[in-house]
């Protein structure tokens, strides 16, 4: 076996190894969970990377890198996105909302109706839902379940989901339950 | 929070289950951390053969690398499970397509992953043994004498005088395929060197396995190294054994840099290269006489292991014991063997190889009852096991249990009768949509196989708090199943507590006692079972009266830390074997498990001849499980289990190439989204079992074995198809349905 | 901006490009031209004779405008059934177009809808036939310097409109077939997705069913679709399959109709 070229790490580290680098920064303003900031960027920072390890928001999570498990799921403009696939200059001038910003309240009916198992997918689901949620309108064309199908859950079967965003309907209007699944 | 006390109550909540919800619980990739390099794995290329040289590539410079190989592990090159076999890296030759060789960290995520495609490993390549039915050549034994990892038989009376006198015999093959966890959190650990401590954090099931996988290959004792459970997105068995490994790799990059090192696997690594389900092949002879009742049960099943023994004895196990289902028969042999191939190594899933099992049982139980031209409900009534009579291990089941009430509640909850002649009323009428309506009867043995559990001798502690609560130390995962709160409810109505005065110690090889891994469905039932025990214990210690609970308790633990001298209170219980328990490891006889759960599960599905795709339109999931301690919580296991089932019979299909899988996208490896569902309706009977934590038995793998041969006998009544294989992808549900038309034009 | 740059390569809603990011490296080293915010794209209209849909109009914009369901239903069907919300609310009309798939699920839709592509470039404008556009795998009518404006979407009379994607499950799903037929009054369209290097067209099956035979057999929709389609096996399906089920989704489909 030819013996590998092998060494500590010495010298100047480089910033931020979580981070991809590749060459001038963007900077911009947004408006991240309510509040206007400015926030300067590599060029290949995905969203999902700047929330998770330049802010810290670990809330969001990373199931697949391809868009199809949807636990990276945020609203941009309001509505819900995957962010592993933006850009993070792509969110410049908009509205990003993230698990961070739902409080207990709007929780609540999840836990209640044990839509979270090993929450790894959930921070997406609640997302998504929340979002069904603050536009029932949705239900008039849409099913809830198309409308969850964005976000993958292993644990739970969807039922307790389900469940939960139908007893939240009815909570706030229990004329909308039996139109809406 | 209302104490928990006797009677039944609402729910406890999940209580983890706001952290989660809100995204503030912390799994390995969120935990902050600083100064770490990340790491990535160098893998063969080849199946099998002999590393001739490893190529770093021009352009980079390496010395910024870390660079691990087998000659900088301290101890032993191996990740021991159950033996030695399996090396950390592999030293010299690969027997695996992605086999460990190399080791590399760096500063940047990116720059490791782009330099880990950079360095090539040059391997001779030999032939591969890729087919696990097949006998070795002799060029191509690779473990014992035949590549056999494990043989059991299991024999009970004369099975081959009982099929030579049995009027009818009916013969049956068939096949599972594969299955990959896809846990939505990948595998990860973070390593860091702690003074004279090695420390790892991470994704696990199984913190001790993990230790004692480290012991060797670090050589260093269990003060020496410290395994910690962070928060666990999903596990199913996929992070029982594989854990073990990546934390060895992470633990020998921190050791070799002196720095903390991540790492955390994407998607397409995950599934390429951590263990995956067991593929089988069973066979079944069976004998019956004209009334249907079962004569002679011979069944052979065969298990691909892929290129390490990993945990294959014990999966062949459970599958053989539990191949002959939930039948009274006199004949039965049962002979079983996992092989070796150069496949990626295959390991635990969820069902542990009784989904396998019952695949090719149920399927066959539909067959036979066909064959008799006899209602496949009535050829189950007649066979289902009664109190007193012996399973196929000469176990006599004494339980109580109304089986045939599981079975008839089965039926009415999914209309069966009327739903049956219904459906093929709708066949008839309707050229391009069929429908079908399958059962599957089956059991499914809680805790650890025979002397399992006795060998594992878990140990729980239950300590008091200086504010007079108490803290549950034992080495079970919280990975979604709801173990937090089943051990807050069980400790916090032992002892009359309110919930939020029990806390549950974050597994911790420093800190809490070896009670065993979270598998085998045990969590509840044989572990919860402890946590009871010790919380009696420190009852004892406190000197209180049996009955003490509440205020009582919790001022006498205030009391007891009052005094500044005093040591930790701690309540213990070590496992103690039922008496009811009596195993043969030799003859492989006897009590097989201590408690069973039993079930019948009814799927209808719909069939859209245009285009050969099954829905499954209706789920009906019927167990006896003892005791329901969290009605929310075991609902979930169920409906959880039912779904991954489906989806294993249907959807989830691994395209192999040399043993590695090619999809190993999410895109392209299927799982059902909300969309491809339906509702899963759970009923629950009780009959509770003495030795379990308030008469519970274990359900987290029961729902795996269930859905598999409903849903192909569903699709055998619909479409008149043999179903003897999964996945039933559209692909070849088209192909059944050409053998079908070829048999009945030929 | 793509007059100086040609080989910078235009950004919309970014879903094709950002899948598994992290592990290829070799998309860092290329230019960008971010269309996000260029505002006057995103819009779409309603003429008199079309839909007219701007540069980055999103799927989600089409199935929240009801007037699509009402008459050009099919955009709507399609658009659903691209992935799940999350890619309906990124992804673009013309980045589908532009990214050549040949499993689409926009594409076939536009197409059997007879919509022209708008590429505009600092030199001039031009009007592709959507249909036209293709000319091999991932080669189109497109060049480095010109961009995708606009798409055009006649209204015109219309029947018999049907979508038909196969996928592996029912959303978030690539196809394995997609079929868009449409009966226009100067006779039938009929487009394949995932049967061909490219999204296309298919005359003979066109001409079969503009033939107005009393009756169809799943024989005649093979033998025209074997003209028209080369299905291949890959990792989502095999050959026979895509074959024998687009033939099937023909004859009890548009092969169906009252005679």
């Amino acid at each position: 076996m030819i013996q590998p070229v092998n060494g500590l790490v010495s010298g100047v580290l480089p910033v931020a190894g979580d981070l991809p680098v590749t060459g001038d920064t963007i900077t911009f303003g947004w408006r991240l969970n309510g509040e206007e900031t400015q926030i300067e960027v590599d060029p290949a920072e995905r969203l999902l990377d700047t929330l998770r390890y330049r802010l810290g928001l670990t809330g969001t999570k990373e199931g697949c890198a391809e868009g199809e498990c949807g636990s990276c799921t945020v609203l941009m403009d309001g509505l819900p996105v995957n962010s592993c696939l933006v850009l993070s200059f792509q969110a410049a001038g908009r509205r990003i909302d993230t698990v961070e910003s739902l409080d207990e309240a709007a929780l609540a009916p999840f836990l209640e109706g044990g839509a979270t198992q090993c929450g790894a997918c959930t921070p997406g689901v609640v997302i998504t839902a929340n979002w069904l949620l603050a536009n029932r309108d949705l239900l008039d064309t849409h099913h809830i379940r198309e409308l969850m199908a964005g976000n993958l859950c292993r644990c739970t079967g969807y039922d307790g989901i389900v469940d939960s965003i139908e007893a939240a309907l009815e909570a706030d209007d229990p004329a909308v339950v039996g139109d809406a699944s | 929070m209302p104490a928990l006390a006797d009677g039944k109550e609402a729910d406890l909540k999940r209580r983890e289950g706001m952290a989660k919800l809100s995204g503030r619980e912390l799994y390995i990739d969120d935990i902050p951390s600083a100064d770490h390099l990340w790491g990535a794995t160098v893998r063969s290329p080849s199946p099998r053969g002999r590393i001739m040289s490893i190529e770093f590539g021009t352009g980079v410079d390496w010395s910024e690398f870390v660079v691990v190989t087998a000659e900088d592990i301290p101890g032993r090159n191996a990740i021991f499970l159950m033996e030695y076999d399996q090396p950390a890296l592999a030293d010299g030759y690969v027997r695996h397509v992605h086999e460990a060789v190399l080791l590399l960290a760096h500063p940047s995520r990116e720059t490791v992953r782009r330099a880990a495609k950079l360095v090539a490993v040059h391997v001779e390549a030999e032939s591969p043994v890729l087919d696990f039915c097949a006998a070795p050549a002799s060029d191509d034994i690779q473990y014992g004498p035949d590549n056999v990892f494990k043989r059991i038989l299991i024999e009970k009376g004369d099975v081959e005088a009982a099929l030579a006198a049995a009027p009818i015999v009916v013969e049956g093959e068939y096949f599972t395929g594969s299955q990959e966890h896809v846990y939505i959190e990948t595998q990860g650990m973070r390593a860091h060197v702690d003074g004279d401590v090695v420390v790892i954090q991470g994704s696990m099931q199984c913190p001790y396995y993990v230790l004692k996988a480290l012991e060797p290959l670090l050589d260093r004792d269990a003060n020496g190294i410290r395994i910690i459970q962070t928060a666990t997105g999903g596990g199913f068995g996929g992070k029982e054994e594989y854990p073990s490994m990546i934390a060895g790799h992470t633990a020998l990059l921190a050791l070799k840099s002196g720095r903390p090192v991540k790492m955390i696997y994407d998607r397409w690594e995950d599934m390429a290269v951590t263990t995956k389900r067991h593929p089988s092949r069973v066979r079944h002879r069976t004998g019956v006489d004209e009334r249907g009742r079962l004569l002679a049960q011979d069944i052979e099943i065969v298990l691909d292991g892929g290129a390490y023994l990993t945990l294959s004895p014990v999966v062949l196990s459970r599958a053989v014991i539990h191949a002959g289902g939930p039948y009274a028969c006199d004949a039965v042999r049962i002979d079983g063997r996992a092989m070796l191939t150069n496949a990626v190594p295959f390991g635990a899933f969820r069902g542990f190889g009784a989904p396998q099992a019952f695949f090719g049982l149920e399927r066959h139980m539909d067959v036979v009852a066909a064959r008799l031209d006899m209602d496949p409900v009535e050829f189950r009534r007649i066979n289902l096991i009664r109190d007193g009579q012996q399973t196929a291990t000469g176990q006599t089941i004494n339980d109580g249990v109304d089986r045939l009430e599981v079975l008839d509640t089965a039926l009415r909850l999914s209309d069966w009768t009327a739903r049956r002649s219904e459906i093929e009323r709708l066949n008839l009428a309707d050229p391009l949509v069929k429908r079908g309506l399958g059962l599957a009867v089956f059991h499914h043995g809680a805790g650890f196989t025979g002397n399992g559990e006795l060998m594992l001798q878990s140990v729980v502690h239950v300590a008091g708090t200086p504010a007079g609560g108490v803290e549950v130390r034992t080495a079970s995962v919280e990975m979604g199943q709801g173990m937090t709160t089943v051990f807050t409810q069980l400790a916090a109505g032992r002892l009359g507590l309110d919930a939020d005065s029990v806390t549950i110690a974050q597994p911790d090889t420093h800190r809490v006692p070896n009670s065993g891994p979270s598998v085998a469905s045990r969590t509840t039932m044989v572990v919860g079972f402890l946590v009871e025990q010790a919380c009696d214990d420190l009852r004892r210690r406190l000197e209180l009266a049996d009955d003490a609970r509440g205020s009582t308790v919790s001022e006498a633990i205030r009391a007891w830390y009052a005094d500044p001298a005093a040591a930790e209170l701690v309540g213990e219980s070590t496992y103690e074997q039922p008496h009811h328990i009596e195993w043969d490891e030799e003859t492989y006889r006897g009590d097989a498990y201590g408690a069973y759960a039993w079930a019948a599960y009814v799927a209808e599905v719909e069939v859209d001849l245009r285009t050969y795709g099954t829905r499954v339109t209706d789920f009906v999931a019927v167990q006896e499980v003892g005791h329901v301690l969290n009605e929310t919580l075991a609902r979930g296991q169920i409906q959880g289990g039912v779904a991954q089932a489906i989806s294993w019979a249907l959807l989830e299909d691994i395209r192999w190439q040399d043993g590695a899988m090619q999809n190993c996208q999410l895109t392209n490896y299927i799982i059902p989204t909300s969309d491809d569902l339906p509702s899963i309706r759970v009923k629950f009977l009780e009959t509770p079992y003495p030795h379990g934590a308030q008469g519970s038995k274990g359900i987290g793998e029961l729902p795996m074995d269930g859905p598999g041969p409903a849903i192909a006998n569903a699709l055998a009544h619909a479409l008149g198809i043999p179903a003897t294989s999964i996945p039933l992808t559209p692909e070849r549900l088209m192909a059944e349905l050409d053998s079908v038309a070829a048999l009945e034009a030929s | 901006m793509l007059a100086e740059e040609p080989e910078a390569v235009p950004l919309a809603g970014g879903t094709d490009l950002l899948v598994h990011w992290p592990a290829h490296h070799e998309t860092r080293e290329s230019t960008y031209l971010d269309l996000g915010q260029i505002e006057e794209l995103r819009s779409h209209r309603w003429t008199e004779d079309a839909l007219i849909l701007g540069g980055t109009t999103t799927y989600w914009d089409l199935i929240r405008d009801p007037r699509t369901t009402r008459d050009l239903p099919l955009l709507v069907d399609a658009a659903r059934q691209v992935g799940a919300v999350q890619i309906q609310a990124r992804g673009t009309w013309a980045g589908n177009i532009a990214n050549g798939s040949p499993a689409a699920d926009g594409v076939p839709v536009l197409m059997a809808y007879d919509a022209v592509v708008v590429a505009q470039s600092e030199r001039d404008s031009c009007e592709i036939p959507l249909s036209e556009f293709y000319l091999g795998y991932k080669e189109m009518r497109l060049a480095d310097d010109q961009l995708i404006t606009r798409i055009r979407v006649p209204l015109a009379p219309r029947a018999n409109q049907r979508f038909d994607k196969v996928g592996a499950r029912r959303a978030q799903a690539i196809a394995k077939i997609g079929l868009a037929t449409v009966e226009a009054e100067d006779g039938w369209r009929v487009v394949a997705a995932s049967l061909a290097p490219t999204v296309r067209r298919c005359p003979a099956v066109e001409a079969l069913l503009d033939s107005g035979e009393a009756e169809y057999s799943l024989d005649g929709f093979e033998t025209a679709l074997a003209t028209d389609v080369s299905p291949i096996d890959d990792i989502r399906s095999t050959a026979e399959y895509r074959r024998r089920v687009a033939a099937r989704l023909l004859f009890f489909g548009p092969g169906s109709r009252e005679a």
